[in-house]
């Protein structure tokens, strides 16, 4: 449940996720690989019992007030979810048969396999949120005239970016946008693709193109990328499943023509590029020089790039647009110019991620319920936040302070010969619990802080002595940079602050640099006052209905 | 103590010596002492010392006698030779091992009890027979292991934690090493890295008879009020004579001082020891100078500490006893046994 109350589809995002939280962990700072925190969060959710006893109660008496969502996907079900237990009563437009937008309709069922997306929506739907399907929103006038006391707009970005080469139009019947292409396969309507495939961009879309083309028919499928392989858009684990099936990725090669026949596709001409970087460090792609290549196929997949469209937003409502089609919003509380319509998800500040449109979801829903009051939308609630001793006797923590040594676990995988056979078959078959729990293991405890208590501190140095990575020093103060450069090891990191205590008797003063704690509590153990302890810090995210603080 | 293995990750920008050892390699198994004893700041210590003169582990065979002390030598080096010999009789094992082979690094850590009380005869006779080695008392007046009885270095009016006031006259071990003929000789306090290291590392580096007393409280046993080797007590009562920078050979000079306060002494091997004056006029070379500095010094109840003697000729034990360079232990047959027809020879010279 914890894993649901945040991220509200723990299944999903443990298979598809971004993970903008692995590049974060403070694993990867003294291991090769940070904690997979991302396919834990899946075996958590692969191992649950039946949870429906534990989700929130709707309130039979509803508060009155009206909301619309309009798109089914992740921004507009999380709104859904944090309104509807607060007694709104929700709808959910959408133009599809069932709920969860492009996580349905764009990642390929290999990836994330659809009772998965039924199950996580369903836990929302079964909120009391009405929903309307089938349903294609041509105006938002209209919508506003329904008499809705706040309208979300959830409706992701829809539309792929064309290559506008020579021959697109000539060869128009090969030639693919991705994500069109990717929701036909991923609603059934098409079932195979020509035996040499071509596709175009270097994202996550791309990779997911590749991929399912591989699984469709496709035997030579080759990527091929603008930039080189280091800034390729796509996740570094995707180029590394993509390549893993068997599936090249060409770089710095930039199309310039569709070759074509008689009205038929014979391949993409590309021009040879390096890049170039100014005194500025902007990158720009230099023709080599080469003559160009030819690469022969019968098929295009273009994956360069996703736009929103606004069509059905009337222009003289009230709702403004900035120069690149994108509407005019608070950054905090995702208001637009006209106060009862918010924005989130990929429709908000452009295309990013599902966790992030998770998370503007409860920004919105936040201030659709502060505006719903009539209250300040900048006044948020803050979290909630609590911090405990975790001293259970001399050498006891109620947490696990022995630190593992493992390197991070692979998920097991099913045999590649029959995965790509069928592209409704996962991949990935999840850690066991046993892998999961060696894998967990390798948590680094950050939300265990070390606290120091100069008062009572003798400065006898066992705690500068035995930790494992150097990082507490007793020296004479002074300011930051000085402190650093000054450390028992020096403290590069810049984004971690250091902790530094008061004066103590000798004058000196403690440095502790948090950058590579492991939070094995030994300097805590080792004192003889106890003036470090260790306390369990909970940060709990404001959700909409909390309280706002009062000033 | 602790239960726990210290874990093995380590930051990726960890510090590496010459040898391209970290000071992880350099320590030992996990500390069974009491959390904030001194003497794991000596192992720390230790260990620093070791990583800075780029010492190969293998070259060091460190020994030591019975106690919390002695006891501390599994805490460092875990990769050099060791020898826990029987209480107060580390200094004539550590004669032997050094005649018998003297390209070894010869570390003696011993306690208060160990070489002041049982071991005192012993401690006395390495010292003047100048074996080369670096004694180490970890000095903390009572016998930890036996629950605090006052030890023979605890001072006259000092009180126990129990309140019972101590009537015996305390033995000053530094007092001892300068009389009966050390070549280097030194206090520092457990509490002061930036003093004890170096004084560690010109020790080690030294050629005759280092000693080097160090004051170690004992956090459960003596760190109250009253105590006189109590954390507090040592900070308040420390009068460092001098601070020292060890250099070796090869390390270029970086150090600037003003004209007149730096010292230098080159020692036996080439490294140079600077010593920066601190207050007083104080010559490290003049070896009774030093002694009645100490009693002066310790008339008005103050801690001397810093490096108090030091002699730049000194001589070691293989040298006073004319043996070859070659270790005895690797002298075979051939060579001891010259055979039957060098005997003839020599028998018939004689007849």
């Amino acid at each position: 449940m914890i894993n649901w109350e945040s991220n509200v589809f723990p299944g999903i995002l443990g298979r598809v996720c971004d993970r903008p939280c692995e590049p974060a962990c403070r694993r990867g700072r003294v291991d090769k690989e940070p904690v997979a925190i991302c396919r834990l969060k899946r075996i958590a959710a692969d191992l649950k019992e039946d949870i429906h006893g534990r989700l929130p109660k709707v309130p039979a008496q509803k508060n009155g007030k009206k909301i619309a969502c309009i798109g089914a996907g992740p921004a507009s079900l999380t709104v859904a979810r944090d309104l509807a237990v607060l007694g709104y009563q929700i709808t959910v437009f959408d133009n599809g048969k069932s709920a969860g937008g492009m996580m349905r309709s764009q990642i390929p069922k290999f990836r994330l396999p659809d009772s998965v997306i039924d199950e996580e929506c369903d836990y929302i739907i079964g909120l009391g949120v009405e929903t309307r399907y089938g349903q294609q929103i041509e105006s938002l006038k209209k919508v506003l005239e329904g008499g809705w006391d706040a309208v979300f707009v959830g409706t992701g970005a829809p539309r792929g970016r064309d290559a506008d080469i020579p021959g697109r139009q000539e060869a128009a019947a090969q030639i693919h946008i991705g994500i069109d292409w990717l929701a036909k396969v991923a609603f059934g309507h098409l079932s195979n693709i020509s035996k040499r495939v071509i596709v175009l961009g270097g994202g996550n879309t791309a990779m997911d193109c590749c991929r399912s083309a591989r699984r469709l028919g496709g035997e030579d499928v080759k990527v091929v990328v603008r930039s080189g392989f280091e800034e390729m858009k796509a996740s570094p684990w995707e180029k590394e499943e993509a390549q893993h099936e068997g599936i090249p990725i060409l770089n710095f090669l930039v199309p310039k023509e569709f070759s074509h026949a008689k009205g038929k596709l014979i391949g993409v001409v590309f021009e040879k590029v390096r890049a170039e970087y100014d005194a500025k460090g902007r990158r720009s792609l230099v023709p080599t020089g080469e003559p160009d290549v030819l690469m022969e196929c019968d098929e295009v997949l273009v994956a360069i790039g996703q736009e929103n469209a606004f069509p059905w937003i009337e222009q003289d409502i009230g709702v403004q647009f900035d120069k690149w089609g994108m509407p005019v919003l608070d950054k905090t509380t995702l208001q637009s110019t006209l106060p009862k319509v918010f924005f989130g998800g990929d429709a908000a500040l452009g295309p990013k991620n599902i966790i992030t449109a998770v998370a503007q979801g409860h920004d919105a829903a936040i201030s659709i319920d502060q505006f719903c009051k009539g209250k300040n939308l900048m006044e948020r609630p803050p979290p909630l936040t609590n911090l405990v001793s975790q001293k259970m006797g001399i050498h006891e923590w109620s947490y696990d302070n022995q630190i593992s040594e493992e390197e991070r676990k692979k998920v097991p995988m099913k045999a590649l010969e029959s995965a790509l056979k069928n592209i409704n078959v996962e991949l990935e078959l999840g850690f066991d619990p046993r892998l999961a729990y060696a894998e967990a293991e390798r948590c680094l405890n950050c939300d265990i802080e070390t606290v120091f208590t100069p008062k009572i501190c003798i400065e006898c140095d066992a705690c500068e002595d035995i930790c494992p990575t150097e990082c507490i020093s007793f020296i004479g103060n002074g300011d930051e940079a000085d402190l650093r450069g000054r450390l028992k090891a020096p403290a590069a990191n810049l984004d971690q602050t250091l902790y530094v205590s008061t004066e103590l008797k000798t004058g000196r003063v403690m440095v502790k640099d948090e950058n590579i704690c492991l939070h094995c509590g030994l300097c805590a153990e080792r004192c003889p006052t106890g003036a470090w302890d260790m306390q369990k810090f909970l940060i709990q995210v404001a959700h909409a209905g909390a309280e706002v603080r009062r000033t | 103590m602790t239960y726990l293995a210290k874990p093995k990750l380590f930051r990726p920008d960890t510090p590496k010596n010459a040898l391209g050892y970290t000071r992880r390699d350099y320590e030992g198994a996990i500390s069974t002492l009491c959390a904030g004893c001194g003497h794991d700041s000596i192992s720390a210590a230790i260990v620093q010392a070791s990583f800075d003169l780029d010492i190969e582990p293998h070259r060091v065979a460190k020994l030591s006698g019975i106690g919390c002390s002695s006891k501390t030598t599994d805490y460092f080096l875990g990769n050099s030779h060791g020898f826990n010999s029987v209480h107060g009789r580390m200094p004539s094992v550590l004669t032997g091992a050094a005649l018998a082979n003297r390209d070894l690094i010869y570390m003696g850590v011993s306690g208060d009890g160990d070489s002041a009380s049982i071991g005192i005869g012993q401690f006395a006779h390495a010292m003047r027979r100048g074996v080369n080695m670096t004694y180490i008392v970890e000095n903390n007046g009572v016998y930890g292991l036996t629950k605090g009885q006052f030890s023979a270095t605890a001072d006259k009016g000092s009180k126990s934690k129990r309140g019972v006031i101590n009537n015996d006259t305390p033995i000053d071990l530094v007092a001892l090493a300068l009389q009966l003929g050390a070549t280097y000789v030194a206090r520092s306090f457990s509490g002061d890295k930036e003093q004890l290291v170096p004084l560690i590392k010109g020790a080690l580096r030294h050629h005759g008879a280092a000693f080097i007393d160090v004051l170690s409280p004992c956090v459960t046993f003596n760190n109250h009020a009253g105590s006189t080797k109590s954390y507090d007590y040592v900070r308040e009562h420390n009068e460092a004579v001098n601070r020292i920078d060890v250099i070796l050979p090869h390390d270029p000079i970086s150090a600037s001082y003003p004209p007149g306060s730096l010292r230098r002494v080159v020692q036996h091997d080439g490294s140079i020891l600077l010593l920066r004056k601190l207050g007083a006029d104080y010559d490290p070379s003049d070896r009774i100078e030093a002694m009645n500095h100490l009693h002066e010094r310790h008339a008005l109840g103050e801690i001397v500490t810093g490096l108090l003697y030091v002699d730049e000729s000194a001589e070691d034990l293989h040298r006073h006893l004319n043996t070859v360079e070659k270790p005895l232990n690797q002298l075979r047959d051939a060579y001891l046994c010259p055979g039957s027809k060098a005997l003839d020879a020599l028998n018939a010279s004689l007849r």
